[in-house]
């Protein structure tokens, strides 16, 4: 029994069960499928999480974020800009306690250079009803490079758990033809 | 169990011969006990840390 | 094993290291050591205790996710969710294994506990650090979740409790290693271990990795909330917390299916089909099963694809293998031991009239299928490197890790301590019935939490978030109607859990307390008899090409069905987000 010593000194040569084998089979393919299935989307895939990161001081890269916001600002929402980069342009997004700045509006289909990174402690990028959720980290400056595929106003939340004002920490990004 | 001291599961009949490689690596705890721990400190803390290192500063 | 028991006697009369007391348990005829049996016990009575503790605390949290209840502030939400994740992700489970590491190797072994005083200060260690952690997070300048991410800062004692926790729990580890030693030394048994010792020994060697990073990332953090250390970068941070935060379920996992074997073979006889096999299994989690650390850091910056695909996969999933053929042998060898008791018509009559009135056979059974259905698919779905985007930080993830930690180990651990009570308390369950309901009541509510919360997660709802409203927030942001739902039928299914554990605990604990005794000459028949036939099933050894299997067959096909569609219904999802490189 599973308690008590094999009752055979030498089990390694005792007799597989041929469903066990069978078995064994499919879960190495299995496992072999979903190893390659990941690599593969490398180069099928259109959603592939860049890795692209740098090291920044916190107050440099919220100083990058106030110049791009200022050059491209083109009006305010409760006190939060509303910025329209041109399509292929550096995009800044800053996440601090408690919001993300500043608010972004894109064209669909356009391409961004997405820059995200965080003043303060972690917080979690969360689009949506979209579904994209990116972990963001002072000190570091993650580039994406971001294609939306549908217009409308999406929210921005936060899913890292960033203090006591954590669940009132929202953005926006909007989406035009 | 207590009652299954019968015939079969009485002591282990004595080896027959030399005992299987793999039977003594799964035999040996202090061996599975440095696979284990090296492993995923090689893959995953070390091979991580160097990453994290290696990242660039930004210009 | 009583042939093994009669020598291992007689050579401890000749020369014991040291003088260890001894007793024969009536009903299994296993040599147990009194300390042994003393540590079991004070561990395993602290883990229910930080059971029912946490247990609350997790009842609290889904009230107030429940936006008709509501039921806390947002300061004592997030004060009440740190110390659910402490008392039941930490302190419950590690006891409890704790108590399964000195059961499997001194119990089953017929050894005595190596070093029993270091067993004892472990054990006052993990008891200062379980209450010191409890006392930081009530006080409430630590309310910094479970994972503690810096630069948020808890109090020094938070941290500081964690690792006397930690350096407790490593000194039970090394006393299992050291009976291990013990017991070949004194040759208490002949050849290999037995299996269930052996997957005890794979849930130690996981844990030693566990708290080693643990301890290196701890030690500087703690430093570092004294003011000694100036700075602790977030990256490498989580990167080393999650060596311990994620391999800590790892040990859980391995426990688990070591408990699964054990309560197969106590209440049914069953025998591994081949321990090759099923040792092979333990040892692919021995090798990878701590890599899956890195689904935590899938959504980071910083992080190479190549570390993220190798670590995720924990090595072209071979580990994901190892639960997958534990998946197929548990079931194989009940059915096996069940079909040579005479239940061998149809598919599923060794199933349909296996003890179901047995709450460790219903709880272990039930556990088996939702840690596979539930923990176990959404697990790799959430560990795929792509797939995680979908769900990273959302609810889906305590969706997920409910479906392993609760309704898999929690639910396992609860059967075993059915076993346990009579066998090492040696107390009869007090009220057989509540006990006969508990493992399905607690199992259906286990199973409706992680269910739920995965659901409302891909509805995109944030994990450790107050207000799924943002009724206060700058910029509002609604969610789909059917993430609310979600939340309130989590909310009832947890409510349907805590009476099932509230059951649990009643039950044990009067048990213990009050339960009539099962010990002298006195031979009272246990309330759950060990399987009636589980002797003939014993009789003859396992690992019978001959046995057909069909049950297992279709249960295993069934799953492998609902892993690839699942798998597959995923990357659809994923296809359709925006684009990203």
């Amino acid at each position: 029994m599973a308690i008590s010593p094999p009752p055979k000194r030498i089990w390694w040569n005792e007799p597989v069960h041929g469903v066990e084998i069978g078995w064994i089979a499919v879960t190495v393919l299995w496992g072999l499928f979903m190893f390659f299935f990941m690599i593969a989307w490398h180069f099928i895939g259109q959603q592939n999480l860049s890795t692209e990161t740098y090291r920044v001081q916190p107050h440099a890269y919220q100083a990058r974020v106030e110049a791009f916001a200022e050059r491209f600002k083109v009006g305010e929402e409760n006190g939060t800009p509303v910025v329209r980069p041109p399509a292929g342009e550096d995009v800044y997004i800053l996440a601090r306690l408690w919001e993300w700045w500043p608010i972004l509006e894109l064209k669909r289909g356009q391409s961004y250079r997405i820059h995200l990174s965080s003043v303060d402690w972690q917080h979690g990028f969360s689009l949506q009803p979209t579904n994209i959720n990116i972990s963001v980290h002072p000190g570091y400056e993650h580039v994406i490079t971001l294609t939306p595929t549908e217009t409308g106003q999406f929210g921005i939340i936060c899913n890292e758990f960033c203090g006591i004002g954590h669940h009132r920490m929202t953005g926006r990004i909007r989406v035009t033809e | 169990m207590a009652n299954d001291g019968d015939t079969a599961s009485s002591t282990p009949e004595a080896a027959p011969g030399p005992i299987p490689v793999m039977q003594q690596v799964l035999d040996s705890p202090f061996l599975l006990l440095f696979l284990g721990v090296t492993l995923p400190t090689v893959l995953y803390l070390i091979w991580g840390v160097m990453e994290i290192i290696s990242v660039p500063l930004a210009d | 094993m009583t042939a093994i028991d009669a020598g291992a006697i007689g050579v401890a009369g000749e020369a014991p290291a040291r003088v260890a007391k001894y007793r024969t348990c009536r009903f299994t005829g296993l040599r147990i050591e009194a300390q042994a049996e003393a540590l079991i016990k004070v561990n395993a009575v602290a883990a229910v205790v930080f059971l029912a503790i946490g247990g609350l605390f997790g009842l609290l949290v889904a009230l107030t996710r429940w936006q008709a209840v509501h039921l806390l502030g947002a300061e004592w939400f997030y004060l009440v969710l740190t110390a659910h994740g402490a008392n039941v992700l930490l302190f419950w489970i590690i006891f409890f294994e704790i108590a399964v590491l000195y059961f499997a190797s001194a119990v089953l072994l017929g050894a005595r506990l190596a070093a029993p005083r270091m067993a004892w200060l472990g054990f006052v260690l993990m008891v200062a650090g379980a209450l010191m952690a409890n006392y930081a997070v009530l006080e409430g300048n630590s309310s910094v979740m479970f994972t503690s991410y810096p630069p948020m800062m808890a109090s020094p004692w938070f941290y500081l409790s964690l690792i006397l926790f930690a350096v407790g729990a490593l000194v039970g580890v090394a006393v299992f290693f050291g009976t291990l030693m013990v017991a070949r030394q004194e040759k208490t048994y002949d050849g290999s271990i037995p299996l269930v010792t052996f997957g005890a020994l794979t849930a130690a060697i996981i844990a030693v990795f566990t708290i080693a990073s643990g301890a290196i990332i701890l030690i500087p953090t703690l430093l570092w909330s004294l003011g000694f250390v100036s700075n602790i970068d977030s990256l490498m941070y989580k990167l080393v917390w999650w060596g311990m935060g994620h391999s800590s379920q790892q040990i859980n996992v391995s426990a688990h299916v070591a408990i699964w074997y054990a309560i197969g073979a106590m209440v049914l006889g069953a025998r591994p089909l081949s321990e090759k096999v099923s040792r092979m299994a333990f040892l692919m989690y021995i090798l990878f099963l701590q890599l899956a650390s890195a689904h935590h850091l899938l959504a980071e910056p910083g992080l190479s694809s190549q570390w993220k695909i190798v670590n995720t996969s924990y090595m072209m999933y071979l580990a994901v293998m190892g639960s997958m053929i534990h998946g197929l042998t548990v079931p194989g060898a009940i059915e096996a031991a069940q079909r040579r008791n005479g239940f061998t018509r149809g598919a599923f009559e060794w199933l349909r009239k296996a003890p179901w009135c047995n709450p460790a056979f219903s709880g272990m059974f039930l556990s088996l299928v939702m840690f596979g259905f539930i923990g176990g698919i959404s697990g790799v779905v959430l560990g795929t490197e792509q797939l995680n985007v979908l769900m990273h930080n959302t609810l889906y993830v305590p969706g997920h890790f409910h479906g392993t930690v609760v309704a898999g180990t929690t639910l396992a651990f609860m059967a075993m301590t059915y076993l346990v009570v009579p066998l090492i308390f040696q107390r009869d369950i007090l009220w057989p019935r509540m006990a006969t309901w508990q493992p399905v009541l607690f199992g259906i509510g286990a199973g409706g939490i992680s269910m739920f919360m995965m659901g409302a997660g891909t509805l995109g709802v944030a994990r450790r978030h107050w207000d799924t409203t943002f009724t206060d927030a700058p910029h509002a942001f609604e969610h789909a109607p059917g993430a609310f739902l979600m939340l309130g039928l989590n909310g009832i299914f947890a409510v349907i859990a805590a009476i099932g554990g509230i059951m649990f605990v009643v039950n044990v604990v009067a048990s213990i307390l009050v339960g009539p005794k099962l010990g002298g000459a006195q031979t009272r028949p246990l309330t759950f008899p060990l399987h009636q036939q589980a002797a003939e099933a014993a009789s003859t050894y396992g690992s019978h090409a001959t046995v057909k299997l069909p049950g297992t067959i279709i249960l295993v096909g069934l799953f492998f069905s609902a892993f690839v569609l699942y798998y597959f219904v995923n990357w659809k999802y994923l296809s359709e987000l925006w684009l990203f490189r």
